[in-house]
């Protein structure tokens, strides 16, 4: 049933709910009310970690307007996250300062507030430990009564071939141990939850959540009903980047506080709060070290990653296994030993946050290629390209590559940003490439997503899923594809996708996944549409079902245009009839891929992207001050499907990778945040950004993704880090090792020189 | 104590009784039900909240709400006229300037005030233009694009 389509993949267009967000009429959390609402506020811990000995709220339930105050004692529920160490509400014993101790449900704001202020806790201050390092060594404060050493059992190996004798025998090796800091997401909207039960005892849950179906599982078990009491609605969510794929304490008391109340409570998070309570990025510290023969061939690598865990395990503990996957696979290398082990420690709980926890990972696997390259008298370009990975190969890993355009990414960087050419002062440029998933990654039992496409008698196409939309224009995408298969203007297309009672079931929004899944799924359900609608279409035309495309809302013959009928008409031909029937088609798509088995092994996505990014930048040796004055990024896309979408993925990844690099971190002081505004955790400008940017998309046409693509939304930040040291490197002749490159950390390498 | 303050929101005359510590940005939200306007920090740093006071961009967080007793505000409702979008606003669409878009009506509140006293702007007086207002998402390269494009429109 192939035939002409309408041009749609690879043509820029716009995002289908744009018109609603430059007008003011998107829904963000903070926009709705409903009858009768009560607003929320938490009240955290003064102490990074300690006892709790008593909680005395009788003043906070005098407050004209409070309607329920909860302490952790007061409430029956289960323990969040993935090892289950995480209660919404502590009692007892609280291992950071974004502890929940108390909740308050008032009919104002203010009323909430001053309610908290007036809840008296006594704490016993226990000793606590922030240093990761130091949580592991014997004697140090135990955080978890039952977690000795305060190591998490969720730790990770992977051995292949024989390490310690290839790196013994290698004629070059580089060692080196690489730290990166707390980052976080900073989205422009703060959290938000608002819950309501109705009178059979049903919750709904509006959340700005990216695993709605997961989030559904894990209400049920927290609250202790089952998962069919439970409605999780999303509206428009104003920024994310891995920052809400966990289950937190805030909508669980957010609900908890409804139930009490019965009434619908409201909790919106201030920016303080926003930058106190929200996860992580993990910081890390890498030790590695890499060999090459005379000939510049890789021959091994070892690593270790310790992670600061924080206090509780969310879902990000399973960062490694993205983390590893550009460590062993990024170049090929025969011998490679690899460990992570998560920590807790009493700060800030880590997370999920875009790149997982790749650009970490990166950020030392490739400072340690230039390096090599250095010192094995090889050009680093050449290095790369003689290591870079092949088509059609399987890695140590058992990931199995398919298509991988990472040589004419490298080429494409190298010829863009002319490494040869003459300097002036502290000038330096420097690469960095990445490999990551592209085809979904299976770190659930379902990498699925579902898609029913309803066809109306008016030609209109509803694609009901549940598939998030956190601003990455993936709704646009499935619109586009629906309609290319459909031959139909994609003005014609609805995407309705955020309320589990309405769209199938999707694991979330995270690893670069929706495009590439719900895409798939999208093209699975509109093809069965075809299907029930060729055979009338056939008959009406007098011509075989092979014969027919579908083109510009309507159903016509190959070759023969004048034999045509609108597709709408179709629809009322099969739905006007005695035993009439309704166009509804569905699709459910899950890759193939494999969970990773123990030792590591397995092909957890179902293909792979990658990309190459390349800098010149200028330090001023008076500040320290490292400008970037050229980037250039090219990136393996599969196929492009929106220019317009994917040009934004990629500079905005640009923008938080640079921050990443230069000026984010969360600055801590015993576990504390120091940096809580906008003017001290410093996020880029548009004038900080470099006026010389320059995108190259290179089509593989993989055979998974939907139309050739693969997921593109995480690669664009994973290489920055990393090439950005490089080229920091290059300018000063020192290397290095700490994130973010800092003037003053950049001043102390330029003073250290020798 | 509660003061009564007038007001002009986009074209249209308003009274209301507030507290003399809210906000522009409060009154326009929760009185007026404008919730085109988004809340980012409450503290002036991100630019979300930014309408036009007398067609000067401000932060309406930043605004008490006595202070614009008698004021003029537009506000990304009322940037559109005759049903038909503002050249920014469309430029932001065409351009791929809105990804999650809760920094989208701030930064086209400052992009048309800036458009309002530069017709034509260059790219570093866009860039400096827009430097109150964040954006987590887009890396701010469309929307400077969007900006040059609208004000090389007529």
């Amino acid at each position: 049933m192939s035939g002409k389509t309408q041009g749609l993949i690879g043509s820029r267009v716009p995002k289908i709910d744009a018109w609603e967000k430059v007008t003011g009429t998107a829904r963000y959390g903070h926009d709705i009310t409903l009858p009768g609402m009560l607003h929320a506020r938490i009240l955290r811990s003064a102490h990074p970690h300690a006892r709790l000995l008593a909680i005395d709220t009788r003043a906070a339930r005098r407050v004209p307007g409070v309607k329920v105050v909860l302490t952790g004692d007061g409430v029956t529920c289960a323990n969040l996250g993935l090892m289950q160490d995480h209660p919404p509400l502590k009692s007892g014993k609280v291992r950071s300062i974004r502890d929940e101790i108390a909740a308050v449900a008032a009919t104002s704001e203010e009323a909430a507030e001053e309610a908290c202020r007036l809840i008296k806790v006594q704490y016993e201050p226990l000793p606590a430990v922030f240093d990761p390092l130091e949580a592991m060594k014997r004697g140090a404060p135990r955080i978890h009564d039952k977690v000795k050493g305060n190591l998490l059992s969720f730790n990770y190996r992977f051995s292949s071939g024989d390490v310690d004798s290839a790196l013994s025998r290698s004629a070059h090796v580089v060692e080196g141990t690489y730290t990166t800091r707390f980052v976080t997401h900073a989205c422009m909207e703060p959290c938000f939850a608002l819950a309501s039960w109705d009178p059979q005892g049903r919750l709904l849950l509006h959340s700005t959540t990216q695993i709605p179906y997961l989030l559904q599982g894990h209400m049920a078990k927290v609250l202790g009903i089952p998962g069919s009491a439970i409605r999780i609605k999303q509206p428009v969510i104003g920024g994310a980047f891995g920052s809400k794929l966990d289950t937190y304490p805030y909508e669980v008391i957010t609900a908890l506080l409804a139930r009490e109340a019965g009434r619908p409570v409201r909790l919106l998070y201030s920016r303080e709060e926003e930058f106190v309570c929200s996860p992580t990025r993990q910081p890390m510290i890498i030790k590695m070290a890499t060999g090459c023969d005379a000939d510049g061939k890789l021959t091994a690598r070892r690593c270790e990653v310790i992670l600061d865990n924080g206090a509780y395990t969310s879902w990000g503990i399973t960062t490694p296994h993205i983390m590893l996957l550009g460590i062993t696979s990024l170049y090929r290398v025969e011998n490679v030993l690899l460990t992570a082990q998560s920590v807790y420690t009493n700060n800030p709980t880590s997370g999920a946050f875009r790149g997982y926890g790749n650009p970490q990972g990166t950020f030392a696997n490739e400072q340690q290629m230039e390096a090599l390259a250095h010192k094995a008298g090889i050009d680093p370009v050449e290095f790369r390209l003689l290591n870079c990975n092949q088509p059609h190969s399987v890695t140590p890993q058992k990931f199995r590559i398919t298509t991988c355009a990472l040589r004419e990414c490298i080429e494409t960087c190298r010829d863009s940003i002319d490494f040869k050419a003459p300097k002036e002062g502290l000038e330096g440029v420097g690469m960095a490439s990445m490999f990551h998933v592209a085809g979904g990654g299976r770190v659930y039992k379902s990498d699925g997503c579902g898609v029913i496409a309803k066809l109306d008698d008016f030609a209109r196409l509803t694609l009901m899923t549940g598939a998030t939309e956190i601003g990455t224009g993936s709704d646009t995408a499935m619109a586009m594809i629906a309609a290319e298969e459909l031959g139909l203007p994609v003005e014609n297309v609805s995407v309705i996708n955020n309320d589990t009672d309405v769209g199938p079931w999707d694991v979330g929004i995270h690893a670069s996944r929706t495009t590439f899944i719900a895409g798939n799924a999208t093209i699975l359900a509109a093809r069965d549409i075809k299907a029930q609608l060729a055979p009338h279409a056939a008959e009406k035309l007098g011509c075989t079902e092979e014969e027919l495309e579908w083109f510009g809302g309507a159903i016509r013959v190959t070759g023969d245009h004048d034999r045509s009928i609108p597709i709408d008409k179709v629809v009322r031909s099969l739905h006007f009839r005695e035993q009439g029937k309704m166009v509804v088609g569905k699709g459910f798509y899950d890759p193939p891929n494999e969970f990773q088995a123990r030792d590591m092994t397995g092909n957890v996505s179902s293909t792979y992207a990658f990309a190459t990014h390349a800098c010149r930048v200028r330090v001023d040796p008076e500040t320290g001050r490292i400008t970037v004055l050229k980037f250039v990024a090219a990136h393996d896309v599969g196929r492009v499907i929106n220019p317009l979408g994917l040009d934004g993925q990629i500079e905005g990844a640009i923008a938080q990778g640079l921050g990443m690099a230069l000026t984010e971190q969360v600055r801590l002081d015993q576990g504390r945040m120091q940096n809580t505004s906008f003017l001290d955790y410093k996020l880029l400008m548009a004038r900080d950004m470099p006026r010389d940017i320059e995108l190259h998309y290179i089509e593989t046409n993989d055979p998974e993704g939907p139309y050739g693509a693969k997921g593109v939304s995480e690669a664009g930040i994973i290489p920055i880090p990393a090439a950005i040291a490089n080229a920091v490197a290059d300018a000063i002749r020192v290397r290095i090792h700490d994130l973010p490159l800092t003037p003053e950390r950049v001043l102390e390498a330029i003073k250290s020189k020798p | 104590m509660r003061v009564e303050i007038t007001l002009t929101v986009n074209g249209d005359p308003y009274s209301v009784h507030v507290e003399p510590n809210r906000t522009l940005l409060d009154v326009l939200r929760d009185d007026l039900g404008l919730t085109g306007t988004n809340r980012g920090c409450n503290q002036g740093d991100c630019g979300a909240c930014t309408v036009l006071v007398d067609g000067k961009a401000m932060n309406a967080c930043l605004v008490l709400a006595p202070d614009a007793d008698g004021a003029q505000i537009t506000t990304i409702e009322g940037l559109a006229t005759g049903g038909r979008l503002h050249p920014i606003q469309q430029a932001f669409i065409d351009e791929g300037a809105v990804q999650c878009g809760y920094c989208t009506p701030g930064m086209i509140m400052t992009a048309a005030a800036l458009l309002a006293a530069h017709p034509d702007p260059t790219e570093e007086q866009i860039r400096n233009g827009i430097e109150g207002n964040l954006c987590r998402c887009t890396g701010y390269e469309s929307i400077v694009r969007a900006v040059r494009a609208a004000g090389r429109k007529p």
